[in-house]
């Protein structure tokens, strides 16, 4: 009788510490929420947000505490003092966010000083993952995108000529320079490659256009950030008859991004790009999480590529949470991450265990007009895609 | 090469107008009373609101929303000249400045209050929109509908300073006030006309360029520079200094972004400090 009571006084005991240590894990949050980049902000949150919305009692116990900070803009001043003091004041346990490539580049040091994973939620500059061993990326690579829009605009859309447009910050350097690679290795040339402001102010697009308009390739290759300098990348396109011309735009998703498409008329119509994501895709898993977007936000929203990606990050932190058991460490979270497989609304995707870069599937898609509004058509579609730039080799993705 | 050239100077005369539109009133009102107004800029994002809010909520068509702008804005800025400006006419520059600055700091904020911080989209009418044809080639129409909107506004102001009695007051007070005051032109009510119909033409002006260059709040800020340079260049109080600073400034930088994206915006600062080295009152600024 009294080793039956010992017994159960152990086993209690042991079984206590598992029943008890709920974990508060303090993430924190490096999104643009004010200025002209808010809306990729509040995109990236909103899918965040529903992914715990719906998921918050799969974490056993464990609470996730968000602290925001507002990385402003481009620049990576205001986000790498944002990071430092969330690191050290606020002692967070994870980092996520980054919606501009330099906010991500001047933060990394931090991160691998501090020991902390960093999450990165959209910031598509190849070699970002390699300037830390914490950090992990959800997102893309501009490379994935360009360097597979060169080779099927030569391939398969049988262009013989482009000309590149990009906003001159690292992304855009860096989508040109792959879809240069991936164009002229099947066949094509590249006639003119045109820096076109930054990406703080969206400019007046008419010269750089005219100077291509007057060049005649067949393809226009264009590189902007998503948002607003899109919207005025497809107004000047048709302003200037280019269509008519014959001169196709082709680029990433980033032109005809889901939030700004209704607003770009039918001369967004004919528009060929390659992406990871559309909201009109037609997976069902795709189609769930459109339904519950619109429901938690309303019927006139829809997620974009920002959206997903947020939901995709926060569904790689719950696996952090839930494989660490809450306790965070660095070394541990980055070993869960690393092959982390997902079914994401925008098809499989994976964590490369060697680069710490997402693989996933890249869509061709085209811009039709259906039942009086415009969509993302899905015209093909390329497998698991591991960045090109590592895979290549090139340049800092070499080193 | 030819074609090159023509495309130059087609899109900047586009680009020169909205600069002479939205600056010539600051160069009149800097080159009369002396007062430096960096709340300029401000006057033309509110033109730019106005325009937009009104075809977008109310549905009023886009010509008689810009007319709507230039009177609305002209009549508040009275408003704002008498209750604030009237007292810093005389005071030193800094005053001027502080003031002004922080004037286009509350719009920047209030604007982003209750607007918010993303752009404004603008549904032009469609008969502004595709492109015309010329013969020789097409041209996109809204840039056409801006360079003859430019040429008249430059035409009209032109008669009304050089051919009206108003007009000669005001020219007669721009080249020595102490003078045009004590021959019994009342300066004050000169400058308040004046003052109106420059913040009118910015507002104009604004809501002119939400289609080319965007209306967001920071757009009062952003395209300062612009508005000072011109009116830098031109020479203060010439409206021919304004049209011929914005058309050389227009062209050059829009040259300078054809013909070798890689420099930016270098070629339009760098041509600001050769003139304003040649002539340091600007092209038609009268020295001191």
């Amino acid at each position: 009788m009294r080793l039956m009571k010992t017994v159960l006084c152990l086993t209690a005991l042991l079984l206590l510490p598992g029943l008890a240590q709920a974990k508060t894990v303090k993430v924190g949050v490096v999104l643009t929420y004010s200025g002209g980049a808010a809306q990729f902000g509040e995109q990236i949150e909103r899918g965040m947000m529903l992914y715990m919305q719906q998921h918050e009692k799969d974490l056993g116990g464990h609470k996730i505490e968000l602290i925001k900070r507002d990385s402003k803009r481009p620049g990576g001043d205001i986000a790498k003092n944002a990071v430092q003091e969330l690191i050290t004041r606020e002692k967070v346990d994870i980092l996520t966010g980054f919606v501009f490539s330099p906010n991500a580049m001047a933060s990394a040091p931090l991160a691998t000083q501090g020991k902390v994973p960093m999450i990165i939620m959209n910031a598509g500059t190849a070699w970002i993952p390699s300037l830390s061993p914490y950090i992990a990326r959800v997102s893309f690579t501009m490379w994935q995108s360009g360097y597979l829009m060169g080779t099927y605009a030569a391939k398969t859309l049988g262009y013989k000529t482009a000309a590149m447009g990009y906003t001159d910050y690292p992304p855009g350097k860096d989508s040109v320079n792959s879809f240069k690679m991936g164009f002229e290795a099947a066949g094509g040339k590249v006639v003119d490659s045109i820096p076109m402001g930054g990406p703080r102010e969206v400019p007046d697009f008419t010269p750089f256009f005219q100077r291509v308009k007057d060049a005649k390739p067949d393809a226009f290759y264009v590189f902007v950030p998503a948002g607003n300098h899109a919207a005025a990348v497809v107004k000047t396109y048709n302003d200037l008859g280019m269509k008519q011309a014959g001169v196709t735009l082709i680029g990433p998703g980033d032109i005809t991004q889901d939030t700004q498409l209704q607003g770009m008329g039918d001369g967004a119509v004919g528009l060929v790009t390659m992406h990871h994501y559309s909201a009109d895709s037609e997976r069902p898993e795709n189609k769930a999480f459109v339904a519950a977007w619109k429901k938690a936000y309303g019927d006139d929203t829809t997620p974009d590529f920002m959206g997903v990606q947020g939901y995709d990050g926060m569904a790689a932190i719950f696996h952090v949470i839930k494989t660490l058991d809450g306790n965070i460490d660095a070394e541990k979270a980055m070993a869960a991450l690393k092959g982390w497989k997902f079914n994401s609304p925008r098809g499989p995707i994976m964590i490369d265990p060697d680069t710490r870069d997402i693989v996933q599937d890249e869509y061709v898609h085209e811009v039709v007009k259906e039942g009086g509004r415009l969509k993302n058509k899905e015209i093909g579609k390329v497998d698991q895609v591991k960045d090109p730039c590592k895979e290549l080799k090139v340049g800092k993705c070499g080193e | 090469m030819v074609n090159v050239a023509v495309s130059i100077i087609f899109d900047g005369l586009a680009y020169a107008m909205i600069l002479f539109i939205v600056s010539v009133g600051l160069s009149v009102t800097m080159g009369l009373m002396g007062l430096i107004n960096l709340a300029h800029g401000a006057f033309a994002m509110a033109g730019g609101y106005v325009t937009v809010k009104l075809m977008n909520v109310f549905g009023v068509p886009f010509p008689l929303a810009l007319a709507c702008a230039f009177v609305l804005v002209a009549v508040v800025s009275i408003a704002f000249e008498r209750l604030l400006y009237a007292r810093l006419y005389g005071a030193d520059e800094l005053d001027q400045v502080l003031l002004t600055i922080g004037l286009v700091f509350m719009a920047i904020a209030s604007f982003t209050f209750f607007f918010g911080p993303q752009p404004q989209p603008i549904d032009i009418p469609s008969y502004l929109t595709g492109q015309v044809d010329l013969g020789f080639r097409s041209f996109p129409t809204y840039r056409v509908f801006m360079i003859v909107t430019g040429f008249a506004l430059m035409a009209l102001l032109w008669l009304g300073f050089e051919r009206t009695r108003i007009g000669a007051q005001i020219r007669a007070a721009v080249d020595n006030r102490r003078m045009a005051q004590s021959v019994g032109i009342d300066v004050d009510r000169l400058f308040i006309v004046t003052f109106a119909v420059g913040s009118g033409l910015a507002a104009l002006g604004g809501g002119l360029s939400v289609e080319l260059v965007g209306m967001d709040p920071t757009y009062a800020i952003k395209y300062l520079v612009f508005f000072l340079i011109v009116v830098a260049v031109g020479g203060m109080g010439s409206i021919r200094g304004a049209f011929i600073a914005a058309l050389v400034l227009g062209i050059t930088d829009n040259a300078g972004k054809y013909l070798w994206p890689e420099g930016g915006s270098f070629f339009i600062y760098a041509l600001t400090v050769i003139i304003l080295l040649a002539r340091p009152a600007g092209l038609y600024g009268k020295r001191e």
